[in-house]
């Protein structure tokens, strides 16, 4: 195998982990439009202070398993923080109310990062429980075997949580539509809710994995993701999971090929944007949306 | 007034200038735009290569940079027609991220070092500094607030009224909601150019990240604090916004904090903005000026 197959071969790993990566983000925000009908910007945030959190942990304790816990929780609550406090009491207004206002909560939250831990970068060197592979001299390291395997995983969840649980049945008559629901006898807030929870805690996870990936925290690591993600969710189609994981995928992709190995003279974040709206000129409702 | 004084006021001006006209687009016309710093940063770049590559002064390159932000606005707005709410919202900030690109690697553009050498405005052939440029400023802030005035009492205005309340309704009584909505992008944009015009002459030096996506945000929360379409939320919100940061400085660090507080505060408790419908100024203290109302 010559060194530029190899190289490609490399990239295209890198590609699918950084891709990975997107999707384990847009994961939530999809979630929280499909419900809640908001741009959830703030989300970025979220998924900052899991990093934060998660280097905190496992420098005082040692343990990457209580660092991914203490952090998904955290952030869980962080979420439903966000949704009790700033978002439900501004559903009435129209859609840039709230997109404002979570605008607010990002910077806040960035700040207060800031603030408590410094705006320089912290290292997060930790070895994931995962075994280094090699595979006819291709390498692949435990933090990308790692960051597949978490994202199936997470993937595999989801689907059976929302496919085949009463909770993903509540779920999706609510983003369908949430009066009708609450007529229905589900409680939609509480599904709201958890909705935040297992959106902020995914967040969470992609934190500490970016983290361990690139080797740094810091506090606007949210802030290209946060708007890279709100482009994935319309290039999937507003509110579809599936939609935004193949979007996040294909840009992880085309990012890494086009940029790291075709070396493209092109910013690399707007090429999220690009994508986007060539996709709406050609499928309004995105990949997987429904008009 | 000292030299400090009148650096934030000129800022806040221009600013002031800047939310007017997206106040035309969001406030009037009801169209969502979170890249308004992309047409800020067109006037700006406009002026700029126009006054250091053609050679003309600002005033001779005056009409040409409304001219050029009209065009952009034109094109840029079109997605709205097919666009609503949160797609226009997230397109028009992808079209932020694509414009500072394109200032950013096309070498027309300047590239990395951005445009220097911006010469001085001169009135009555004496170059404008200091306070004067801050009075010359202002004079645009009057002139945009007065035509924003007269929109509202036009026809188009009121076409534009009508779309935003109840876009179906509006299309059914014969308003064209492309012919109209169009033109409150076209106007709105070409406010951001006179805007980024005074900006380039001020600073006289342009560069990519002076027109990046927070700062649009930064104008759409002036006019969200403010009150949109009103006419002098958008005066109000870049007072407020503008001098905020300068007020809390003596919270040093901590003044980012506070600016974001505030802000999250605002939108919070008063989504409508200052001036705004049901905002606490309109309930409590208008009816006393204006006598029996509610």
């Amino acid at each position: 195998m010559g060194a530029n197959m190899q190289l490609l071969i490399e990239q295209i790993l890198n590609g699918l982990a950084m891709g990975s990566i997107y999707a384990i983000i847009t994961l939530g925000l999809a979630l929280v439009y499909g419900v809640m009908r908001i741009l959830h910007v703030a989300h970025a945030s979220v998924y900052t202070v899991g990093a934060y959190a998660g280097v905190f942990i496992f420098q005082t304790t040692g343990s990457l398993a209580l660092a991914f816990l203490g952090s998904m929780l955290l952030c869980a609550i962080l979420g439903v923080l966000i949704e009790r406090l700033v978002y439900f009491p501004l559903l009435k207004h129209p859609p840039y109310v709230p997109l404002i206002a979570s605008i607010a909560v990002m910077l806040t939250i960035e700040e207060v990062l800031r603030l408590l831990a410094g705006p320089q970068i912290l290292t997060f060197t930790a070895k994931l429980p995962f075994p280094d592979v090699n595979l006819g001299g291709i390498h692949l390291s435990s933090t990308l075997i790692a960051i597949y395997v978490i994202t199936i995983a997470i993937l595999l969840f989801l689907w059976w949580l929302t496919t085949k649980t009463e909770i993903g049945l509540a779920m999706r008559a609510t983003s369908q539509d949430m009066a009708i629901a609450g007529a229905q006898g589900i409680n939609s807030h509480y599904i709201v809710s958890l909705t935040f929870v297992i959106g902020s805690a995914i967040a969470a996870i992609g934190g500490i994995l970016v983290g361990i990936y690139y080797n740094q925290v810091y506090p606007t690591m949210g802030a290209v993701p946060a708007y890279k993600t709100l482009a994935l969710i319309v290039v999937g189609g507003m509110g579809s999971v599936p939609g935004a994981v193949i979007a996040a995928l294909l840009l992880g992709l085309a990012e890494t090929l086009l940029i790291g190995y075709l070396n493209v003279p092109f910013p690399r974040d707007a090429l999220a944007f690009v994508a986007m709206i060539g996709v709406l000129v050609w499928r309004s409702e995105g990949l997987m949306g429904s008009k | 007034m000292s030299g400090y004084v009148i650096t934030i006021l000129t800022q806040i001006v221009i600013q002031a200038i800047v939310v007017c006209g997206l106040n035309v687009i969001v406030g009037y016309a009801g169209q969502i735009s979170l890249g308004h710093a992309a047409f800020f940063g067109i006037g700006a770049y406009s002026a700029a290569l126009l006054t250091t590559q053609a050679g003309l002064s600002f005033w001779t390159a005056l009409p040409l940079v409304l001219l050029i932000c009209a065009v952009c606005g034109l094109l840029l707005g079109l997605p709205s027609l097919r666009l609503k709410e949160d797609f226009l919202a997230i397109t028009t900030i992808g079209i932020n991220f694509i414009v500072q690109a394109m200032f950013l690697y096309v070498p027309f553009f300047g590239g990395a070092l951005g445009i220097s050498g911006i010469p001085r405005i001169s009135m009555f052939g004496e170059p404008l500094r200091g306070a004067h440029f801050l009075y010359l400023c202002l004079a645009c802030l009057a002139v945009v607030a007065s035509l924003c005035w007269l929109f509202t009492r036009m026809f188009a205005g009121l076409a534009c009224f009508a779309l935003r309340e109840e876009e179906s309704a509006a299309s059914s009584m014969g308003i064209s909601p492309v012919r109209f909505k169009l033109l409150a992008f076209m106007l709105g944009t070409m406010i951001a150019g006179l805007g980024g015009s005074l900006y380039a002459h001020y600073m006289r030096f342009v560069s990519a990240d002076d027109f990046s996506f927070p700062l649009s945000i930064a104008f759409l929360a002036m006019l969200v604090v403010g009150g949109m379409g009103t006419l002098l939320g958008p005066i109000i919100g870049a007072l407020i916004l503008g001098a905020l940061p300068e007020v809390f400085r003596p919270l040093a660090d901590f003044r980012i904090l506070f600016y974001a507080l505030i802000l999250l505060l605002m939108i919070r408790f008063q989504p409508g903005g200052i001036l705004g419908e049901s905002s606490l100024i309109r309930k409590r203290l208008l009816p006393q000026f204006l006598g029996g109302q509610k």
